[in-house]
């Protein structure tokens, strides 16, 4: 994962724009970090609190690098819509009010997860990029379904041994790095 | 009464036995010396320290394709270092056998003769620095003034008095790459000078999170460190200000290099991730992350030099 996160990094994901080329930056330099966090602390550095928070930054960076490949004037938008939305699940967290926290989160998370699973879908059926561009699609999912995962298992609305979960993340981490590359190469 | 075509076979066959049994038992003490001095070279910190002499010389981009060059600046370094390394661990072996985590070292234990240690040493050393200078009489003197600082001023004459010592220890830690980049574009210039500040800032970072996991040790042993000194949280503010410093000083020196934009965004991703760890050491103190920013700092510096090779 830090390989391939530390590649797209170098080569900006393929972005031709300087938002584009730094908002794949951000999210791959993210990947990275948590990579490397999780070979010297192993994987319990995934119940870190700050986790969700730096989560958060793979799926907002990902869909505004997206969003500046679709449309220049609407990225401007989406990337005060990503730091807005940062900003407020750190104070949401911060005043403890955990339903407020929850509905942030969802809602940032569910937005930036939209136009990770639409974004590559329209471009590949517009004819813009080839077919395998699709597999960012699946990525997204994949990213989303490791939320929803953290989601309930945070809410005690499922029940998964520690370990198991220590196996989990890190593999649909690195599921949704590789579908995410093989997207990009696509471009 | 035996066959006496068979007697000659038991004769052959004695001896042949002899004979393997000593070519094994040769093969055995060879690979034993071996893995001996790989210790006592600290196989580690030569690796890395040899990395960023090949980086400061590759980051030069032309002498990459004359391999010879690249071979001998190898070869010069690591006989250099290595032969530092092993006189230090000469000098050091009474420290070395009080302190917990350094006492199953070779000397220590007296799995291997301090006399033949000095010698072998000193051999590596002198042979490394003549080779150094027959490659260039420039890069020889720089090599050899990094080995007099290490072994002379640091580990004899100021390690022992006092915890300040680490900064001729950073001096001497930066001077392979000063030696590599000198070498390779023929001239002292300003992305040299940073490349070993860049290393001369990243040391405290590297020995300060050692030595506050091991202070009871080098309090034991009687080495002055900055945590004996001057406590832990003067010492955490130390190692976080070194790690912005080092990253800056990489920072400014791969831009010198000519370092192409994608690796440089590389580079900076690196180096948040050094300064979020040496902040976090400061604002949430623990055993814990204070040695995962060990590991992060060793495993960053070795990251940075293979990018300046590769760029």
């Amino acid at each position: 994962m830090v390989f391939l996160s530390s590649y797209q990094v170098v080569i900006g994901g393929h972005g031709v724009k300087q938002i584009t080329i730094w908002a794949y930056t951000i999210g791959f330099g993210v990947l990275v970090i948590a990579g490397l966090l999780m070979v010297i602390f192993g994987f319990e550095i995934l119940d870190n609190p700050l986790v969700v928070l730096i989560s958060t930054i793979i799926p907002l960076s990902i869909s505004t690098g997206l969003v500046s490949q679709v449309s220049t004037s609407f990225s401007f938008v989406y990337m005060v819509f990503a730091i807005i939305g940062l900003g407020l699940i750190l104070i949401s967290r911060k005043m403890q009010n955990s339903f407020l926290a929850k509905v942030v989160l969802a809602i940032v998370h569910g937005v930036s997860g939209l136009f990770i699973l639409l974004i590559p879908i329209s471009m590949v059926l517009q004819g813009g990029v080839q077919p395998l561009f699709i597999m960012i699609s699946f990525g997204g999912a994949l990213m989303g379904l490791g939320g929803l995962l953290i989601f309930m298992y945070e809410t005690k609305k499922l029940s998964i041994p520690a370990n198991s979960k220590s196996i989990l993340l890190p593999g649909i981490l690195l599921l949704t790095t590789i579908f995410f590359s093989i997207g990009l190469s696509a471009i | 009464m035996l066959c006496p075509v068979l007697q000659v076979q038991d004769l052959d066959s004695d001896v042949y036995a002899n004979h393997a049994t000593k070519e094994r038992d040769h093969l055995k003490a060879i690979k034993r010396k071996i893995s001996l001095y790989w210790k006592l070279i600290k196989s580690l910190q030569t690796g890395l320290l040899l990395a960023t002499g090949l980086a400061g010389f590759m980051s030069v981009k032309c002498p990459v394709f004359n391999i010879p060059l690249l071979l001998g600046v190898s070869g010069s370094l690591f006989l250099s270092i290595s032969g530092s390394t092993m006189i230090n661990m000469w000098y050091d072996r009474d420290i070395d056998a009080k302190m917990k985590r350094t006492c199953y070292r070779p000397l220590a234990i007296g799995d291997v003769s301090p006399n033949e240690v000095f010698l072998v040493g000193l051999l590596f050393s002198i042979l490394g620095i003549i080779w150094s200078i027959i490659i260039n009489p420039i890069y020889g003197i720089i090599v050899f003034s990094g080995l007099f600082i290490d072994v002379v001023i640091y580990t004899i004459w100021l390690k022992r008095r006092t915890c300040w010592a680490i900064i001729w220890g950073g001096v001497a830690g930066g001077i392979p790459i000063l030696a590599g980049r000198v070498l390779g574009a023929s001239q002292f210039d300003w992305v040299g000078i940073l490349l070993a500040l860049g290393i001369l800032f990243w040391i405290p970072t590297h020995i300060m999170t050692f030595s506050m996991r091991y202070h009871e040790d080098y309090r034991i042993a009687g080495i002055p460190t900055f945590p004996i000194k001057y406590g832990f949280q003067f010492t955490r503010i130390m190692i976080a200000s070194s790690s912005v410093l080092s990253a800056l000083t990489m920072g400014v020196a791969a831009i010198g290099i000519g370092m192409t934009f994608g690796y440089l965004r590389l580079l900076l991703v690196l180096s948040i991730g050094l300064v979020i760890l040496a902040v976090s050491s400061l604002i949430k103190p623990s055993e814990k992350v204070n040695f995962g920013l060990f590991k992060y700092a060793s495993l960053y510096m070795l990251s940075a030099m293979v990018l300046m090779m590769m760029f």
